[in-house]
């Protein structure tokens, strides 16, 4: 039993280690270099003249927007399965958790398929953004009262 | 503020103008950095959780939010953001961030009533736009992994 138990945690730990260094190597890179595309259309969007959040938000949008193509096309699946998290974190792990369910949901039709199906994910994360967001408006009201 | 140099040969009324172009594409360069590095360095938890910890995709997303949240409550978030810029504010924990400020701001002008109010007018651009960008998609695009799936 000991040397079984002593196997299997000897197999996980090799069979893992390798892998979460190459995909945190990967998830680096990846999710830097989206942040630092970001960063280059923020300085792009200042220099246009844009206030600093207009341009935040313009930044915002045009990720968006990018892996919203990029996930139509297909190509954003195999970007994300080689950069894991890379991917994810960004903005860019939203907009494709909001378009890739509504672009397979289709085939159920538009008002529940695609209209029910595109807040799969982003449900979650807005009930539990705003929730999180509301609790803290409460308390920051109630803390300016008292103090 | 063109970060190409002015070209050989500048005379010496220019150079303050060319110190000031150096400065500038410097402070571009110095910004980049820190939102590759960081932003890379919050991909990296995020993928150490995934892989350690199990943890999926869906509450790494609520988790990031949450925690952007988090950061801007307890103030920590704004200070990150003069640092790293779209470092801590293109992952989600911006879209956190940017709720908490929100939400702080409506209560400043609209007093309780702002808790409610602020999150989502904050986060509305990038909301709506992921919805629209996603019905869009839905209606331009096939279902990509089968397409992808013939292809290979």
């Amino acid at each position: 039993m000991d040397n079984r138990k002593a196997y299997r945690i000897y197999v996980e730990r090799r069979a893992a280690s390798s892998p979460v260094l190459k995909n945190c190597a990967a998830a680096f890179w990846v999710g830097g270099s989206i942040c630092l595309a970001g960063q280059l259309l923020f300085a792009l969007y200042r220099w246009l003249g844009m206030s600093p959040d207009m341009a935040g938000g313009a930044v915002t949008v045009t990720l968006i927007f990018s892996s919203a193509l990029l996930t139509g096309l297909g190509v954003f699946d195999r970007i994300a399965r080689y950069a894991g998290a890379g991917t994810l974190v960004p903005v860019t792990g939203f907009a494709n958790a909001v378009v890739s369910p509504a672009v397979d949901t289709r085939s159920e039709g538009m008002l529940l398929g695609v209209g029910g199906k595109i807040f799969t994910i982003a449900g979650p994360v807005l009930l539990f953004g705003t929730l999180c967001g509301t609790v803290y408006g409460v308390v920051y009201y109630l803390a300016g009262l008292l103090l | 503020m063109s970060f190409l140099s002015a070209g050989g040969g500048a005379p010496f009324p220019v150079l303050p103008a060319r110190i000031r172009k150096v400065v500038s594409s410097l402070t571009l360069f110095y910004s980049c950095l820190a939102a590759f590095v960081t932003g890379g360095l919050l991909c990296v938890v995020a993928q150490l959780l995934i892989d350690l910890t199990r943890l999926t995709p869906a509450r790494i997303l609520v988790l990031y939010v949450c925690t952007g949240v988090f950061l801007g409550a307890v103030g920590l978030y704004e200070p990150l953001y003069r640092f790293a810029g779209c470092g801590v504010s293109v992952p989600l924990i911006g879209f956190g961030g940017t709720i908490a400020r929100g939400v702080r701001e409506a209560i400043h002008t609209q007093g309780l009533f702002g808790a409610l109010t602020g999150g989502l007018t904050a986060a509305a651009a990038g909301t709506t736009a992921a919805l629209v960008f996603g019905y869009l998609a839905a209606v331009f695009f096939r279902s990509g992994p089968k397409r992808l799936g013939k292809k290979r």
